[in-house]
């Protein structure tokens, strides 16, 4: 059975030599045996880094956590340390929430499906460490509802934690109380955006808070100083405390330290979900030996790297990127797309962003009018509603699209979109608007010839040689 | 994962009819005390058990979770409209949801959807919204991204998850909503 299975898939193994994972956080994700309950990860050396925790003291960790350097998973990218730093457990009168932000909604993202779906235990941990060390009492899981089975999951998790000391009174006897609830979403985006979040746990429509206060570390729920990190982070600070924070930094690079889980969608022949030290990689690399290339002998033609709102790149595109040298002072290269590297700063400094770690590959036989229309439905759905150009300008945006897409454009719809997404840009109360609007900026500015071919072949003749993506 | 193909399907029918059980009552209270500081923030909890109960969340249900959470009306009203999960009429026995996001999109979702769409023998009905088989049996809609790209295009069945849903595939599933 085991030579069959080799034999079936030789260059799935031998990328995995070449490029191999370094799973810190998928190490017994999809092991051989490995279950989602107490007993299997108890037996894998789990809550032994609680007890590690509790020994150490909350302040103790919380530096461990500011030595790593650690960068918030999430999408904006924020390092954790400082974000915990804003509260000083010590001097708060307050209670402190954290809640913990599972509402996975960015399109192309998958990577805490995995985490809660096959080892929540770990999820669990690290939460319990975060609020430990942040002196939280109560603490959410916000999770969105479309985990139908997720959800049942982690209460069962939940519930054997408590069951077994780990949650509850008087944890491990430390003398420190805890309970974690899970907090069904209903299906909205915006729900991820923190402040809409704590709005929605709040029981309201989940219309983001305006800024400032910037963070809700100092208005969050229930008008008390709150933490919202997103699941992978969460498991990070378990890995930190285990190794320590400076060990934890030598993963990755300066800056962009650590591991990180990247979901690869889209036209390639092994898509699927992967953790690489942060910058260990090239996208070419992850596309050509890690995915296997693309699909049906296909060519690249264009990839998202963070998340359908990061801005697309395009297949043949050349960067200038300042990198330090040996004598670190800063030099600028020239870097072509296959050789950019997958970590925040690298992917910022291209022009995108490495966002939730969402790659979705495009081949030369699709259409990027269709897919740009197919993003901007989402977002023209998603929009909450709250500020007027999103709601009125993300509606447009689809409205434009869809009628270039059924062959009904007009000459001037290519800068008719271009002027609307500038006006919603920046003029939103939280990142949506620039959310929707970056896809439409990066596909008009790089592939303008597309949308005016297709507009100059209107009628029945645009819809033609491609597979349609708007639906 | 270990659910049934079909999980919760007996929950999707039906009128907002049916009594509002001391057995319903205690799991409301159950989730009611999870949020000691502010009982509005069970809203979203009681109605998606309202849902799961009753098939959709019609005035009797507005009506109820607002007068147990110390609301008006219009608090709970505004947020079934809000969002996406929540219902107001009927679906049919057996919902699908295809995801219909890029991803999903690029692995063929728009094919399933319409192959779903001919073995339900469902009428479209315009501006993309719900269609009902009109036995009540099957729903059908378009979903956005159920953050499950890598195995792309994904369906939920009520509260069944199936991925790389493809003609065949897409087949099984309606032959086996009996």
């Amino acid at each position: 059975m085991t030579t069959k299975r080799r034999l079936l898939l030789p260059s799935a193994s031998e990328a995995l030599m070449a490029y191999k994972e370094h799973r810190l956080i998928f190490k017994n994700i999809d092991a051989p045996g490995y279950t989602r309950d107490l007993t299997c990860y108890q037996k894998h050396g789990g809550y032994e880094i609680l007890k590690k925790g509790l020994a150490m003291g909350g302040p103790a960790i919380r530096e461990e956590v500011k030595k790593s350097q650690l960068r918030g998973r999430g999408g904006a990218g924020f390092p954790t340390g400082t974000k915990w730093g804003f509260i000083d457990p010590a001097k708060v009168t307050k209670p402190i929430y954290l809640i913990c932000n599972a509402d996975e909604s960015e399109p192309g993202t998958f990577k805490d499906r995995q985490i809660i779906y096959k080892d929540p235990h770990q999820l669990i941990e690290g939460m319990i460490l975060s609020c430990f060390a942040n002196g939280v009492k109560l603490a959410y899981l916000y999770i969105r509802c479309e985990f139908t089975e997720g959800w049942r999951i982690l209460e069962t998790a939940l519930a054997e934690a408590k069951g077994a000391g780990f949650l509850g009174k008087n944890i491990l006897n430390s003398g420190y109380d805890l309970e974690i609830h899970v907090h069904r979403g209903a299906g909205a985006y915006i729900c991820g955006e923190e402040t809409g979040l704590i709005e929605s746990l709040e029981g309201k429509r989940a219309y983001p808070r305006i800024k400032p206060p910037y963070f809700p570390a100092v208005l969050g729920l229930y008008m008390c100083p709150t933490i919202v990190n997103n699941v992978e982070t969460l498991c990070h600070v378990k890995h930190i405390i285990e190794m320590g924070g400076e060990a934890y930094a030598k993963i990755g690079r300066p800056n962009n330290t650590g591991t990180r889980l990247i979901c690869v969608s889209g036209d390639v022949v092994r898509p699927g979900y992967y953790e690489f030290p942060c910058g260990a990689l090239t996208l070419g690399e992850l596309i050509q030996h890690v995915c296997g290339g693309i699909r049906n002998g296909n060519r690249l033609k264009a990839v998202i790297p963070g998340g359908s709102s990061a801005k697309v790149l395009k297949a043949g595109e050349v960067y200038k990127i300042k990198e330090a040298g040996v004598d670190g002072k800063l030099v600028e290269k020239e870097v072509k797309l296959e050789d950019l590297r997958l970590d925040f700063d690298t992917l910022a400094a291209a022009g995108s962003m490495a966002g939730s770690g969402g790659v979705i590959v495009m081949d030369h036989t699709r259409d990027m009018v269709e897919c740009l229309a197919n993003i901007s439905t989402f977002y023209a759905h998603e929009s909450c509603g709250q500020c007027t150009p999103c709601r009125e300008g993300v509606l447009w945006l689809k409205k434009i699209l869809s009628r270039i897409a059924e062959g009904h454009g007009r000459d001037d719809d290519p800068s008719l979109l271009k002027e609307v997404a500038d006006r919603i840009a920046g003029r939103t109360i939280c990142a949506f608007g620039e959310a929707a609007s970056w896809p439409v900026q990066s596909f008009l500015g790089k592939f303008r010839d597309e949308f005016a071919q297709r507009i100059r072949r209107n009628g029945n003749a645009a819809k033609k040689d491609f597979v349609s993506l708007t639906h | 994962m270990s659910l049934p193909l079909h999980a919760g399907t007996e929950n999707c029918v039906g009128p907002e009819k049916g009594e509002v059980t001391p057995a319903f009552e205690k799991q409301a209270d159950e989730l009611v005390s999870r949020y000691p500081v502010s009982k509005r923030s069970a809203v979203l909890p009681l109605l998606h058990l309202w849902q799961e109960t009753f098939g959709y969340i019609g005035p009797r249900g507005v009506e109820w979770i607002a007068r147990k959470l110390s609301l008006q009306e219009i608090q709970v009203l505004e947020l079934v409209t809000f969002y996406p999960w929540f219902r107001q009429k009927p679906y049919g026995k057996f919902h699908f949801r295809v995801c219909r996001t890029l991803p999903c999109a690029l692995g063929g979702a728009g094919k399933t959807f319409a192959a779903l769409q001919k073995l339900m023998n469902l009428k479209e009905i315009g501006h993309g919204g719900t269609m009902v088989s009109e036995d009540g049996r099957f729903s059908l809609e378009y979903s956005e991204c159920l953050a499950s790209c890598g195995t792309a295009p994904v369906v939920l069945c009520n509260d069944a998850f199936h991925e790389k849903v493809d003609d065949n595939k897409a087949a099984t599933l309606v032959a086996e909503c009996k």
